[in-house]
């Protein structure tokens, strides 16, 4: 859980509210000078509305240079950033043709295979010569491949289950599948910090949705009782089947799922465990195999399991894994199968081949190689930050941690002030986090090495934005 | 008896006792004395003791059920006794039937169980799958870039072929701006609820696919549907929305319809939606997934085709993986539509960005079909052979459109049920595929799927198919259907 300091919350809100009132002022004035124009669309309601607009306008396009800042480079441990400028305070950037080298702290390329391989790409080249780069085809009709077949049968292996389905994107694996498994009369028990994709899956679904606190599986026992015992909401029916929802490191946390207690609680209470591996799979465990792995959980008992390509592997898409029947219904009702294009085989290869350095059925040790190198990396660069006084979060051994920066203003500073020293970081704000829990995210990949990371470690502690949280506490514990 | 007796005897008692306390109250000598020349009536007796009745009974707590909320053990006793279902229905035989697994790539031919058969069940419209330029410039876009681009566009996930094939298709369509989404699938339903909220009104077709009916669930705005492609219904429809509720010129409001249906084959047409749409002051948003690259003079779609200015339409959305055998899809519109979904947009936030190659491999092919407008001619060509060629098949009919890159036959008269005119269908293409090395699919449907359109078989033509390919295809499903139907059927 974070806690908040009180005088930063409070300064935090200061600086929304002012944010606030300034764009409404600004909204005002312009709302005459609108008045004066005449409007040609009269009879629409207008088409962005409220403060989703709002926050847009007055709020994300001052510090937009902060986010999606484009590069013309891989997104390995260094890349290159493209230069924008802007000529009407920061409404619209154009982009320059200068470049800047700069550290990379903000991609999911945990096991740096985003960058040009020396044993994927060539075989990703030689399947996009005899494949193609799509099959313009679902999988369903004439989308699958026998590289999809082989994927398939891969992927299962790896993360230890009897069968799998592979799509596309990963998003759309969560949202496309969880309305297929529950519908009317089921409950999704979901933890809280889920991610948007899983949100709107479980939305798309029909079914009722609970809550549980972040991360505490006390808390999801008694909803889980609780909802057990009231059975369907007006009605008291029973529920046709409970499933709840976990992932297994929180990308914007950075903490890892307490997923044996969590399963031993679904056994108690016949509830289906779903778990989403997006940000853990390949990068944890002794043989990358996520979660699971890492923490000792037979994936018997995980019913059903989700991850994507997109992070360790360097690819896209993403995948479910479960029982042979599971993945025999999915096939045969999932829209995700049924109706979308199947993945582009070149990426297809790359998840296969990735597999297999990771595996080491390439012949070398550089999958095992990879694997400690980012365990090394991500545990020394978190004890560094927190040494240094900043607050982070997240467990070890996990390769995301984020540092909280709260204050708005902080935000482009914090990101301008790294850029500016050669090092990319990403920083989050609504709506990818709460309002008031603005951070840095640090990715760190296996990729990096000591020197890299030593750069980065003193480009962040001299930045002068004021983000040491943990070390201000420390001074002043009375605040 | 005794007892009723007893009863109504003390009953009468009581009420004679009551009504001799109101006559004593009346007749006290009190009752009629006067207090400053006010003359106190016996009522006010009674009233006063009313008021202490009243004052008595407010004063007691009202009566409540006890709460006795379940125990610890009643609770253990209900989570034992649940019983869920099951994850997932048994698997059937019906479930269990496995898509063909193709040994080469999806081209115009491929290889099904070491067979090569003639493939009309990849949406390659134009060819360019395997086009030597579109291979090229994948190629030096996977040694560039790698495969992944390992984020989503807000955290260092653009690369500059993102911003280049944007650009490079708000050119081409000539609109402002357009944005990229990773999938096809997910474009229109993240693009949807961006811009619908509950409580807008939205009406859309009966016969859109399941990505649209997706994004119009999430939205929750009220969903309104009218007849498949008739403009009568939707005129009607309109009508009704805008009489019945005052509110609506508050409400944002939208016409949602797909330019080629994909259920059906059937095209919209967009002049009379445009007509209606101004008249009512609705938004369009138009799915333009299997019209991209195939309609109009130079494939611009959809509204090229029906000479409508591209402004006139607020929000075009469209699969990349069809015409120009990449993948992802993009939504095209103003400037303002654009930069709002860089935000709100679930799909495009929340998710890694397209492959940079996939990209480059868009940018390549929409190149490639501004240089050959004869891909597009020998297109419409194709189509027509395959379509006047199906003409007369027995015990089926085309339900498409003669432009439409889509075939879609369905059965004459349905057997009774979706699921056994599937089975049927879904026969006749594995006979085809079969003894005729023609590779056709009928259209499957999710169990999700609300689309109530009549099922069919979906033959995609491309332009890469030849005149025989053609024959071959309409020659076998003509002779299928010739030995399914001459049966007798029971």
């Amino acid at each position: 859980m974070i806690t908040i300091p009180y005088i930063t919350a409070l300064t935090t809100y200061f600086s929304y509210g002012l944010l606030f009132a300034f764009g409404q002022l600004r909204d005002f004035f312009r709302n005459i000078v609108d008045w004066w124009k005449a409007s040609n669309l009269q009879g629409y309601a207008p088409i962005c509305l409220g403060l989703e607009d709002f926050y847009i306008r007055r709020l994300y396009l001052r510090i937009q240079d902060c986010f999606g800042r484009p590069i013309s480079s891989p997104p390995d441990a260094w890349f290159d950033v493209v230069e924008r400028v802007s000529n009407d305070n920061n409404k619209t950037l154009k982009r320059t043709k200068k470049v800047s080298r700069c550290l990379n702290l903000g991609s999911y390329n945990y096991l740096g295979f985003a960058a040009a391989d020396e044993y994927c790409t060539p075989r990703v080249i030689e399947s996009l010569k005899k494949y193609f780069a799509s099959t313009c085809s679902s999988r369903v009709d004439g989308g699958t491949t026998a590289l999809h077949a082989e994927l398939e049968e891969v992927v299962a292996d790896f993360v230890g289950k009897p069968a799998s389905l592979v799509t596309g994107m990963g998003y759309v694996t969560n949202s496309a599948i969880l309305p297929v498994l529950i519908g009317k009369g089921g409950l999704i028990i979901s933890d809280s910090l889920n991610h948007n994709s899983i949100v709107n899956g479980a939305r798309g679904s029909g079914a009722t949705i609970r809550v549980f606190q972040h991360n505490t599986p006390s808390h999801l026992e008694k909803v889980l009782r609780e909802h057990i015992a009231d059975g369907q909401p007006r009605t008291h029916r029973p529920w046709k089947k409970i499933i709840v929802v976990v992932e297994g490191i929180y990308s914007m946390e950075g903490e890892i799922c307490k997923l044996p207690e969590i399963v031993s609680i679904c056994k108690k209470y016949k509830a289906y465990v779903y778990l989403d591996e997006a940000h853990s799979i390949g990068a944890v465990g002794k043989t990358g195999r996520g979660v699971c792995e890492l923490l000792g959980v037979d994936t018997a008992d995980v019913d059903v399991m989700m991850g994507t390509f997109t992070k360790s592997f360097g690819s896209c898409g993403g995948y479910i894994a479960g029982s042979k029947e599971l993945i025999q219904y999915l096939k045969y009702t999932c829209p995700a199968h049924l109706y979308a294009t199947s993945i582009s085989p070149p990426a297809a290869q790359q998840i296969i081949s990735s597999i297999k350095v990771i595996l080491g059925k390439d012949g070398s040790s550089r999958g095992a190689q990879k694997l400690a190198q980012i365990r090394e990396n991500s545990n020394y660069f978190r004890s560094e930050l927190q040494k240094m006084g900043f607050e982070v979060l997240g467990d070890n051994d996990s390769p995301v941690m984020p540092i909280m920066l709260y204050n708005p203003a902080k935000i482009p500073a914090f990101s301008r002030e790294c850029l500016k020293r050669n090092v990319a970081v990403v920083t989050v704000a609504f709506p990818a986090t709460p309002l008031l829990l603005a951070r840095a995210r640090i990715c760190i990949s296996a990729a990096h090495t000591r020197e890299d990371m030593i750069k980065a470690l003193e480009v962040i502690s001299r930045n002068e934005s004021g983000v040491k949280y943990a070390a201000t506490a420390m001074l002043c514990p009375s605040l | 008896m005794e007892l009723s007796n007893n009863i109504a005897t003390t009953l009468m008692n009581s009420m004679k006792n009551a009504s001799d306390w109101v006559t004593f109250a009346y007749d006290a000598p009190f009752a009629r004395a006067v207090v400053f020349g006010v003359p106190i009536g016996g009522h006010l007796f009674v009233e006063g003791l009313l008021l202490v009745v009243i004052l008595f009974l407010l004063s007691q707590k009202s009566y409540k059920p006890p709460k006795r909320p379940l125990t610890n053990k009643e609770i253990d006793e209900l989570c034992d006794e649940w019983v869920p279902e099951s994850l997932i229905p048994p698997i059937n035989e019906e479930m269990e039937k496995e898509a063909p697994v193709l040994e080469s790539a999806a081209g115009p031919h491929t290889i099904i169980n070491g067979k090569e058969v003639v493939n009309f069940a990849s949406a390659n419209y134009l060819g360019l799958m395997g086009d030597d330029k579109l291979l090229e410039s994948c190629t030096s876009a996977l040694e560039k870039y790698g495969v992944g681009s390992c984020g989503p566009r807000g955290f260092y996930g653009t690369i500059d072929v993102h911003l280049d094939c944007e650009a490079r298709i708000a050119r081409f369509l000539g609109t402002p701006d357009s944005i990229l989404y990773s999938y096809g699938l997910s474009t229109m339903f993240s693009a949807i609820p961006a811009f619908c909220k509950k409580g807008d009104v939205v009406i859309v077709d009966e016969g859109v696919h399941w990505g649209i009916q997706n994004g119009l669930y999430l939205s929750r705005s009220t969903i309104i549907y009218f007849k498949h492609n008739n403009m009568e219904s939707l005129q009607t429809t309109l009508e009704k929305v805008t009489q019945d509720n005052k509110r609506t010129k508050k409400l944002r409001r939208y016409i949602v319809v797909e330019s080629v249906y994909q259920n059906s084959g059937q095209i919209a047409p967009l002049d009379e939606i445009i007509r209606l749409k101004e008249k009512y002051r609705f938004r369009v948003l138009l799915d333009e997934s299997n019209s991209f690259g195939v309609l109009g003079g130079s494939g611009r779609g959809l509204t090229e085709h029906y000479n409508v200015p591209v402004e006139k339409v607020d929000i075009i959305t469209a699969a990349m993986g069809h015409a120009l055998a990449s993948e992802g899809g993009f939504c095209t519109g103003s400037n303002r539509v654009i930069d709002h979904q860089r935000l709100s947009s679930s799909g495009y936030v929340f998710s890694a960005s397209l492959p940079p190659y996939l990209a480059s491999a868009a940018i390549t092919a929409i190149d490639v079909i501004e240089a050959n407008p004869k891909l597009l001619t020998k297109l419409r060509d194709n189509i027509k052979t395959l379509f006047t060629g199906l003409l007369g098949i027995q015990g089926l009919k085309l339900a498409s459109d003669i432009l439409s890159p889509i075939v879609f036959i369905v059965l004459k008269e349905s057997t009774g049920s979706t699921k056994s005119d599937l089975q049927l269908l879904q026969d006749i293409a594995d006979r085809v595929l079969k003894e005729h090395s023609v590779f056709v699919v009928p259209s499957r449907r999710s169990t999700l799927d609300k689309c109530k359109l009549p099922v069919g078989i979906r033959l995609f033509v491309s332009a890469a198919h030849t005149e025989s390919d053609l024959r071959k295809a309409y020659e076998a499903l003509k002779a299928v259907a010739a030995s399914v139907f001459s049966t007798p059927q029971n």
